[in-house]
This record gives C-alpha cells, sequence and structure tokens, in this order.
C-alpha cells in the first residue's frame, strides 16, 4: 500500500514535469528542422540542421538585441544593488527626522501599475529624446522600491554593535554601510541582483513602447516582432525563441539552487 | 579647503551628523522616486483630463469627457470583463494546483530539487518567446497538442483561433508559466510547520484529513495570501502573453482575449489617445488597489498555534 502512494506520486509529479518541459523540447526539435518538415510533426528532425539559427543570427540582428538586453539587464541590476541597499540601509539604521515619512513614500510607489506610468515615462522620453537610447530602456528600472523594502527588512536584523564598532575603528558612515553591513547581506543581493536581472532580460511592455529601430531593440521584443513577420516559418521563429529561451534556461539550471531559494528569501521576508 | 577642525565633532551633533549622512545617502534615490515613479503617476491622472496632441501648446482641456466615454466604450467593457475573468480562472487555478505540486514534491525524499527546478524552470524564461511557443503547440492545424489529442481518440480543437476558447487557453499558458512560483513558495511553507504539530495530532488519532484541514491549510494562509495577492496582480497586468500568443490579432478572436493592459497599450500607442488611455490606466490603479486591499482582510486572517 505505502510502495503504491509512493509510486503513484512520482508518477504525478513525472506526468506534470514532462508538461513542464515538453514545451521546450518541442521548441528544440522545431528549429532543428527545415521547413518542409516542421508540418509532418513527426517527433524527431529527419534531416536536423542548424541552418535555422544560421537565418536567425545573420539576417535579423540578433546579436545587437542579446548585447542590448545584456546592457540594460546588467546596468539596472548594478544600480539596483546599490542603490536599494543604500537606501535601506538608511531607513534600517540610520535615525534622522521623517525616516518613517520617507519609507512610506516609497512603499506607496508599489501602488502604481507600470500601465499608468508607461504613458508619462513615453511624454517624458520624446521630450528630452531618450527614445531609442540605453538611458530610455532603463532608466524607469535604476530602483526598485520592492529592493527597498527587501533591504531594510535584512539591514534591519544586523546587531547595531557591529556597525558601532566600525564606526570606532575610524569608519565613515559609508564606510560602515559598505565594508561592515553589505558583506552581511549578501545572501539577501544574490537574490535581489538575480531577480534584478531576469525581470529586466525578460520586460516586454516598456522596450515596446520606447523602442522604435531595430537595432535598439532588446531580445524579447526583437523576437516577437520578427516572429511577427515570420509568418509560417515556424523554424525560424522557434529558432529565435531558443535563442532567446535557452541561455536563460542555461544559467537557471547552473543556479538553479541559488534563484530558488532566493524566491524563498524574497516570498517569505516580503 | 582647510582641514577639519578636531573640534568640529563638538559643533556638529552626532544626531546632525548621521540625519545628514541620511540626506546624503538618500538624495538620488529621492530624487529617483519623485520624478520617476510618484510626479509620473500624477502626470497620468493630469493626461487623462486633456485630449492628446504631441505639442503641448495644443493640448485641449476635456474634463471628466475620457471617464464619460469609458462608460461607452463596449470594447473596455470586454476588456475589462475579460481581464475579471482571467484573474477569477487563472488565480484559483495556479493556487490550487500549485498547493498541489507543493504537497506531492513535500510528500517525496529523492529527487525533491530535481522536480522542484523542472517545475519552476518555465517562470524565469522570457514570457514574449515562451508564448510563441506554445501558439506553434497550439496551432489548430499542425499543432503538437491537437496530434496528441488524436493519439488519444478525442477530436482537434480550435483553441487560440475560438472566441470561446482562447481566452482559457491563454490563462493556462499563464498558468504553466507561473505554476512553480507558486510551487516554492508553498513548499517553504509546509517545509517551515513545525513536525510536533502533526505528531502530536496523530497521537490524539486525527485523520490525515484533518491535519490537513486543521493543521496545514491554516498555517499555509500567510503563503496563501501572499500568492492570491500576487497572482491576482499579476493576471490584471497581462499583457505579453496575450499579444504573442496571438501577434496578428491582438486580444482577438474577435477581442475575446483583450485584457485592459493591452487595450490601454493600444489607444496610447496605436492610436495616440494618450488622453484617454491615461484615464484607463487610472481605472486599473483603482482595480488593482481595491482588490488587494480586499484580499488582505478576507484573507489575512491570522493563525497562531
Amino acid at each position: 500500500m505505502k510502495h503504491l502512494v509512493t509510486f503513484s506520486i512520482y508518477a504525478l509529479l513525472v506526468l506534470g514535469s514532462v508538461v513542464m518541459f515538453f514545451p521546450f523540447v518541442w521548441m528544440l526539435l522545431t528549429s532543428l528542422k527545415p521547413f518542409p518538415e516542421i508540418f509532418d510533426l513527426r517527433f524527431w528532425p529527419q534531416a536536423p540542421t542548424l541552418e535555422n539559427y544560421r537565418e536567425v543570427l545573420f539576417k535579423t540582428q540578433f546579436p545587437r538585441w542579446f548585447f542590448n538586453s545584456l546592457v540594460v539587464a546588467l546596468l539596472t541590476t548594478l544600480s539596483v544593488l546599490f542603490f536599494d541597499a543604500l537606501v535601506g540601509y538608511t531607513l534600517a539604521k540610520l535615525r534622522f527626522p521623517g525616516r518613517n515619512f520617507v519609507f512610506v513614500l516609497i512603499l506607496s510607489t508599489l501602488m502604481v501599475p507600470t500601465e499608468m506610468l508607461v504613458i508619462p515615462w513615453y511624454v517624458m522620453s520624446t521630450a528630452y529624446g531618450w527614445t531609442d537610447t540605453y538611458w530610455g530602456l532603463l532608466f524607469p528600472g535604476l530602483i526598485s522600491a520592492f529592493g527597498v523594502f527587501l533591504m531594510r527588512q535584512f539591514f534591519q536584523t544586523l546587531p547595531t554593535d557591529l556597525l558601532d564598532a566600525g564606526r570606532i575603528d575610524g569608519l565613515s558612515e559609508f564606510g560602515v554601510f559598505w565594508r561592515v553591513a553589505l558583506p552581511l547581506v549578501r545572501p539577501a543581493l544574490a537574490a535581489l541582483g538575480i531577480f534584478t536581472f531576469l525581470g529586466n532580460w525578460n520586460a516586454f511592455l516598456w522596450p515596446l513602447v520606447v523602442v522604435q529601430s531595430p537595432q535598439m531593440r532588446t531580445i524579447p521584443v526583437g523576437v516577437a516582432l520578427f516572429s511577427g513577420e515570420a509568418g509560417t516559418a515556424w523554424n525560424l521563429i522557434m529558432a529565435a525563441s531558443s535563442l532567446a529561451v535557452l541561455p536563460v534556461l542555461l544559467v537557471f539550471l547552473f543556479f538553479q539552487r541559488q534563484i530558488i531559494e532566493g524566491v524563498v528569501l524574497t516570498g517569505v521576508k516580503g | 579647503m582647510r582641514p577639519a577642525s578636531p573640534t568640529r565633532p563638538r559643533r556638529v551633533s552626532l544626531a546632525t551628523r548621521e540625519a545628514l549622512w541620511a540626506l546624503a545617502f538618500l538624495a538620488i534615490p529621492l530624487a529617483f522616486f519623485l520624478f520617476i515613479r510618484i510626479w509620473p503617476a500624477f502626470q497620468a491622472l493630469w493626461l487623462s483630463l486633456f485630449n492628446w496632441h504631441a505639442d503641448p501648446g495644443q493640448r485641449v482641456f476635456v474634463g471628466s469627457l475620457h471617464y464619460q466615454e469609458m462608460l461607452q466604450d463596449p470594447r473596455l467593457g470586454q476588456a475589462l470583463r475579460n481581464t475579471v475573468l482571467y484573474t477569477l480562472l487563472g488565480v484559483p487555478t495556479q493556487l490550487v494546483l500549485g498547493l498541489l505540486v507543493a504537497l506531492l514534491l513535500n510528500a517525496i525524499t529523492r529527487w525533491r530539487d530535481v522536480f522542484r527546478a523542472i517545475y519552476f524552470a518555465p517562470y524565469v524564461t522570457p514570457a514574449a518567446a515562451v508564448a510563441w511557443v506554445f501558439s506553434w503547440m497550439l496551432s489548430p492545424n499542425f499543432g503538437i497538442v491537437n496530434e496528441i489529442l488524436g493519439w488519444l481518440g478525442l477530436p482537434a480543437q480550435p483553441f487560440l483561433t475560438s472566441p470561446t476558447q482562447a481566452l482559457a487557453t491563454v490563462t493556462l499558458v499563464v498558468v504553466w508559466q507561473n505554476l512553480g512560483f507558486q510551487v516554492v513558495l508553498f513548499l517553504a511553507g509546509l517545509q517551515n510547520i513545525p513536525r510536533d504539530y502533526y505528531e502530536a495530532a496523530r497521537i490524539d488519532g486525527a485523520s490525515s484529513w484533518q491535519l490537513f484541514r486543521h493543521i496545514t491549510l491554516p498555517l499555509l494562509n500567510p503563503v496563501m495570501v501572499f500568492s492570491a495577492v500576487i497572482g491576482t496582480i499579476g493576471f490584471l497586468q497581462l499583457f505579453t502573453q496575450v499579444v504573442n500568443l496571438n501577434f496578428n490579432d491582438q486580444g482577438g478572436p474577435l477581442g475575446s482575449t483583450m485584457t485592459l493592459a493591452l487595450y490601454i497599450y493600444q489607444q496610447a500607442f496605436l492610436r495616440l489617445n494618450l488622453g484617454y488611455a491615461a484615464a484607463i490606466t487610472v481605472l486599473l490603479f483603482v482595480l488593482i488597489l481595491v482588490i488587494t486591499l480586499l484580499q488582505l482582510r478576507l484573507l489575512s486572517r491570522r493563525v497562531e498555534y
């Protein structure tokens, strides 16, 4: 009886895993088929080819989109990590008038949906000539209110004595933050960093709005607009999708433990 | 510049010094939040009172006109109904499935991390690209899903091409992508429940169902509230999957998958009705605010053992 239950549990989980993973498999298999083969729905490619990838990589500006996504995601992540930690630390560990007001002010911005801000951001970007620039792509995400909240929670758990020890050793207030407090919240920084990077790498709405020229597209926008023009060339569309999905999937498989623990950390704390 | 004199710390009190540091640390972030987050929110409100024109001098003040238009816009009504329907369908589905998978994972000892990783993988992949994969798999004539239905002796389905099936299909794709997030949160919640509770209840003769009903569920309540709120906000802002699943007829067929976010996007950036679109974003804001507050109220009964 007990064996039967255990067996059923594993069977269900395997079945679910197939549903979760099959789309990636089918995407890859289709991307390796020549055009006429995609419609006969055989599982394995009869004449596997990398031609689809060659076409996407060389006939579109995919390498440039990859670079754009990397620039935007990396710069945004660095900025978020630095400023969110700094603000979180200030709100958790420094005493000054208006501290609660500042905290509530920052938190209140979480209630505003992106859609509401996109229109004024667009107006702003056209007025100042920020469309089609890296600055235009990344300015809305430079600091995250959620990250401020998260970092504040973590800094609050640090004993103040430890920071005072740093002050007695002659560190400036910034030195205390940078050399004493920051190294102690590394797990929180890792979690915040990973999510900021992924969020920006996968972002769709704002990059779609602020970019007009093909060479400034990020990967999701580039792949979507390319696919929209590809008609029924699903082999090419799946090659483009694979190029968008596989790097993220590889990074995830490599760091899956840290990433999942990061979700738990942010979810349970936040 | 003369170096700071040794008496300086005595003149500037410790409290003032700390406040000055705080000011220095907060200056740039506060400017960011004011100019990039808070001021634009008010600007959206302001813009909703004008007829948009690229030249600021030619924007005409129309007062509440856009809000009156909203009441008589059947396509907005449809987008609103769809958005509510997505949320009502999607949030419970992903909560129940997420809890189910988490319970299964919690019951096994081997391969747990491998399964957890497989279920979580879709969550990290770009929604735009993944939607194209589903759009291909669900294609009525050449899609693998209908092929598999055929093997099982089931009739082929129109899925995204049918006004009656498209919304549910989009919902399932979104649930597929969100599921791992729910699973990971629920699993962490389950593992936080002390084993003693179960053991004590079992000694008292409680059945498995009673354990689940009276220990697991109440203690998971905070995680459920969090997941439900995050899930609801996500579904109310549904955009990327809808656009990419049916790229050549976004929101179609016959507007059956149209969402508020997509309608806002189309009004603002395809028709350049930025004022009207801004008015709809105000509606979205109010909707999200009200539902979030309601959910927090309804669901967050604290449980202490």
